[in-house]
């Protein structure tokens, strides 16, 4: 991802910004500008729920670039307490601890770094609820 | 018009990995067994002051239950910035969404960078200049592989949003004193990795000299006595420090027994005296009273007299407390530690 991107992201990436249809009340992460469900374009930003479960999880072994470091890790489909749902990387675990349904809840850590000299890319990932 | 600051909200952070200084010890071929503490608190690998200093704030607001769009500076005080050039503030001000009206920097001056922050937030409050002011003190600190700071340097950090005294704030201020002196204890030069310590420095002329100054001075300025106090909060470079300079100015074990954690989660540096204050709080009443003393390298000390008030009651749950924090822990050993801090150079 470039830095601009990364930058025009940050508050949805940082915050869990996603959106809903003002229609239907579906909501998405990434946010979307029309609605999957009923085809309307007439969505709003909204802050999403910061807890939820498990649906289901791999764990990742070949890293796409940048993601070497934090090898083995867990990428999971996370389905928030106001029923939307995203991928995210799951932390402070290993695979072996988690369940489906295990609950989880929102954290702000480091995503991925570009070297010893680029940028660090932060973001929301989630950890089990102990 | 009041003239005293008081905290709204409060948050701590710890990581969860923990090493226990007997594997450090074991590492370095130490085995007879003096160690400075029992274990330390290590941040998890895609953790960095950043993200401490988050998680921490994310608390503290949760506490005051304000909206963040109204907090008007963030300071974040520490000594492990993850860039060079570029604030920490502005990414922990716009990951808490205080951005973009915001006052934010980054404040250096080794471990009272944290508390060094309160000096400023009461300021700008008191001053009418805006509502509420967070300062934040986190480390990830790092000693060198083999170097006594290597068995206490951890990290963890909380955070504090100030505003002006009412029947909303958790807890007030009622004296401040910083004491400053130039002392080369501690240092670590531009381009270099790892810090340097002076030992003839960092005991008595240092630590104690400066903590045990700033003490008597608040306690000169507001006609204290130890005994005014509940409790007490020292920094904590390691497990003996803090109960000695107690001892020294006429506090007792008990008073500093809820803030003492050096010997569970090691030195946050500019996070230690803050997250012990935190956990002070925690287990503090309407009334008591508090004593907070950093000790930054450098060097100098601040002191703070806290007065606890009602509302901390209401303020307890359900933000997790520093204690359940501690307790949520896993051991890792030092081949985990090198990968967890990325520590292939020595
Ligand atoms: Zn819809």
């Amino acid at each position: 991802m470039s830095v601009p991107r990364h930058w025009r992201e940050i508050p949805k990436r940082y915050r869990l910004i996603g959106s809903k249809c003002s229609n239907c009340g579906r909501t998405y992460f990434p946010p979307r500008n029309v609605c999957r469900e009923c085809g309307t374009t007439k969505l709003e930003e909204v802050k999403l729920s910061e807890t939820g479960r498990i649906i289901t999880w791999s764990v990742v072994h070949e890293p796409p670039r940048g993601f070497e470091r934090y090898v083995p890790y867990v990428i999971a489909i996370v389905e928030l307490d106001d029923g939307t749902r995203l991928m995210s990387q799951i932390t402070d675990c290993e695979p072996e601890e988690l369940q489906i349904g295990t609950r989880v809840h929102a954290v702000f850590r480091k995503i991925r770094e570009e070297g010893e000299s680029g940028i660090i890319y932060y973001g929301y990932k989630f950890k089990p609820i102990k | 018009m009041t003239k005293e600051a008081g905290i709204i909200g409060y948050g701590a952070y710890i990581p969860i990995y923990r090493i226990k200084a007997q594997e450090i010890a074991r590492m370095w071929g130490n085995n007879n067994g003096h160690v400075p503490i029992m274990e330390k608190a290590v941040a998890g690998i895609d953790e960095d002051l950043v993200t401490i200093a988050v998680e921490a704030a994310k608390y503290a607001i949760r506490r005051a239950k304000i909206d963040p769009r109204e907090i008007g500076a963030v300071y974040v005080g520490t000594e492990s910035k993850p860039y060079a050039v570029k604030p920490s503030g502005t990414i922990v001000a716009e990951a808490i969404g205080a951005t973009p009206l915001v006052v934010t920097a980054d404040f250096e001056f080794a471990c009272k960078a944290g508390t060094e922050a309160f000096h400023a937030c009461m300021d700008h409050v008191l001053a009418g200049r805006m509502k509420y002011a967070m300062a934040i003190g986190a480390d990830t600190a790092q000693g060198r592989p083999g170097d006594q700071l290597e068995y206490t340097a951890a990290s963890g950090g909380a955070a504090f949003i100030f505003t002006k005294k009412s029947d909303k704030t958790l807890a007030y201020c009622e004296g401040a004193v910083s004491f400053v002196t130039d002392t080369p204890d501690f240092w670590r030069r531009a381009h270099e990795h790892y810090p340097m310590h002076a030992e003839r420095f960092t005991g008595k002329p240092a630590y104690f000299h400066h903590i045990v100054s700033s003490v008597k001075t608040l306690m000169e300025t507001t006609g204290l006595r130890p005994s005014d106090f509940k409790y007490a909060v020292f920094h904590q470079p390691n497990a003996k420090f803090p109960v000695k300079v107690a001892k020294m100015l006429g506090f007792t074990l008990d008073q500093i027994k809820p803030g003492l954690l050096s010997p569970e989660i090691g030195n946050c540096y500019a996070g230690s005296s803050l997250v012990g204050f935190a956990a002070t709080l925690d287990v503090a009443n309407p009334d008591d009273r508090i004593l907070l003393a950093s000790y930054g390298s450098g060097a100098g000390s601040d002191a703070f007299s806290f007065v606890v008030q009602d509302t901390i009651l209401e303020k307890r749950n359900p933000i997790p407390s520093v204690r359940s924090l501690i307790s949520e822990r896993k051991y890792i050993d030092y081949s985990m530690y090198v990968k967890f801090r990325g520590k292939i150079r020595a």
